[in-house]
């Protein structure tokens, strides 16, 4: 069977899979989104809270996926088998490029506009939200989308904690010895990670703003 | 050093044996022992070499820096006693390349302390286009754009409109006009001075140049290492035995002959 004849007869059980795994994107990355983005803030101004945070979310990042998948399988709460336990170790994988993308764009601020901003009166606060913030944010997104792009592909080895997604396909396609399968699967994955970059990256441009 | 006492109630800005020192390991003393008042309505203007302590005495005005020793006193109060948040919004503050915000328009810049102070949208709109003619822009031309679509010029145009808009008593400018062209400074130093002449803010002006201190300041302060060492009116400031002015009037000298 070519890849295109197994593509055709299984592309009902293809979409499902791609759905299940975009899905498994797209909560990893909210998840991510929301714990790395305030903490890099916090970050800016607390030096030691910044070494700590930073250092954990590396070596989150140096554990090899699969293994980071097995270590907490025997985990209460977070564990076990299933979709979970895999959103818990994309968003971990996640949470770096977005921290370091965050700290790096908040910091980044050309000291000049921020002296000025702080001459005229505003609140750290303020300073904050209304000067760094939204001068950061291309950057922000820049990492977001190193961290999408990760994450599609981190997720094709969910499937091996039954978590589901297109990496079902690829591990089938192993046990088979069938390239056909495996690429009904790694395809579909590396389309969706390019399409993630393509789109985020317009994005990032039309942030920009200097 | 021999400007007359005033009465208290003229005084809008007095440091008093003012020094502030950077806590380094041996410390460095950035500004020693400075007393130096600023009558309301005056444009002083404080002159010395790069590194002289002129950028910290006006950070010192703002609170954006504390004395290590010494008061600086506002309206008669110390800066230690006011919020700092309030104190700021009180006093226009203009830096060189202006520090405009890139992601504002002209008019979200010049509003920002009046959005920030709660006015009312349509009264911030109209204090920004008075402003922004003020300082010789044509609001229906400017107010939508973006600093970066500005010359350097307009930009610290901009940057003196945005710093009147709350009419703070009290405006601070640290080398404003240091960054333009030749032609366009000479320009805006020109425009400059009338309209402080006609604002009757009290302000403080920081440059090395000494062509600027004496066009635009009304007394000119020098500043060496950390010190005051003289003050005059601009018509005197000249005729002074300093060797710190005879440096600066040589400068002015060595210009003059290139340009004749």
């Amino acid at each position: 069977m070519t890849p295109w004849t197994f593509f055709l007869t299984h592309r009902s059980e293809i979409f499902h899979a791609t759905i299940d795994h975009l899905t498994l994107v797209v909560i990893s990355m909210d998840i991510a989104i929301a714990i790395a983005v305030p903490l890099g803030m916090l970050i800016v101004q607390h030096p030691r809270l910044r070494t700590i945070s930073l250092g954990l979310a590396s070596i989150f990042q140096t554990i090899p996926s699969l293994a980071l998948f097995g270590f907490l399988i025997p985990i209460p709460f977070i564990g076990g088998i299933g979709r979970r336990t895999a959103i818990v170790a994309l968003v971990l994988y996640a949470l770096l490029p977005i921290l370091r993308n965050t700290y790096v764009g908040l910091s980044g601020v050309d000291p000049a506009i921020l002296e000025a901003a702080e001459a005229m009166g505003m609140t750290n606060t303020q300073i904050l939200l209304r000067v760094r913030f939204p001068l950061a944010l291309s950057v922000i997104l820049a990492g977001i989308r190193t961290a999408t792009v990760i994450t599609i592909g981190v997720a094709t080895i969910a499937a091996a904690i039954g978590a589901g997604g297109l990496g079902t396909f690829i591990f089938r396609g192993v046990a088979m010895v069938n390239d056909s399968i495996i690429l009904a699967g790694a395809i579909p994955a590396a389309l969706l990670a390019i399409f993630a970059d393509l789109l985020l990256g317009q994005l990032e441009r039309r942030l920009k703003v200097v | 050093m021999n400007a007359k006492p005033l009465a208290p109630s003229d005084v809008a800005i007095e440091f008093r044996g003012v020094s502030y020192r950077i806590n380094d390991i041996p410390a460095r003393s950035i500004v020693s022992n400075v007393s130096l008042t600023v009558s309301r309505g005056e444009t002083l203007v404080l002159l010395g070499r790069s590194g002289s302590g002129k950028t910290t005495l006006l950070k010192l005005i703002n609170r954006m820096l504390a004395p290590s020793q010494g008061q600086v006193l506002i309206e008669g109060l110390a800066t230690s006693e006011y919020d700092p948040i309030r104190l700021r919004r009180g006093i226009g503050y203009v830096i060189q390349e202006a520090g405009l915000f890139p992601h504002f328009t002209i008019a979200e810049n010049v509003g920002l302390v009046p959005s920030l102070e709660k006015w009312d949208s349509a009264k911030i709109t109209a204090r920004v286009e008075e402003l922004l003619r003020l300082v010789g822009l044509d609001p229906a031309e400017f107010s939508g754009r973006r600093p970066r679509e500005l010359s350097g010029g307009q930009r610290q145009r901009v940057g003196v409109a945005r710093a009147l808009a709350a009419d703070p008593p009290i405006l601070l400018m640290d080398e404003p006009f240091g960054a333009l062209d030749p032609v366009t400074r000479a320009e805006l130093q020109r425009e400059f001075s009338g309209l402080a002449r006609r604002l009757s803010k009290t302000i403080v002006f920081v440059t090395h140049d000494i062509r600027e201190a004496l066009l635009i300041g009304q007394r000119i302060a020098l500043l060496q290492a950390g010190r005051l060492v003289a003050q005059a009116s601009p018509q005197d400031f000249l005729l002074l035995d300093h060797p710190e002015v005879h440096a600066f009037t040589a400068s002015l000298a060595i210009a003059n002959g290139v340009s004749q």
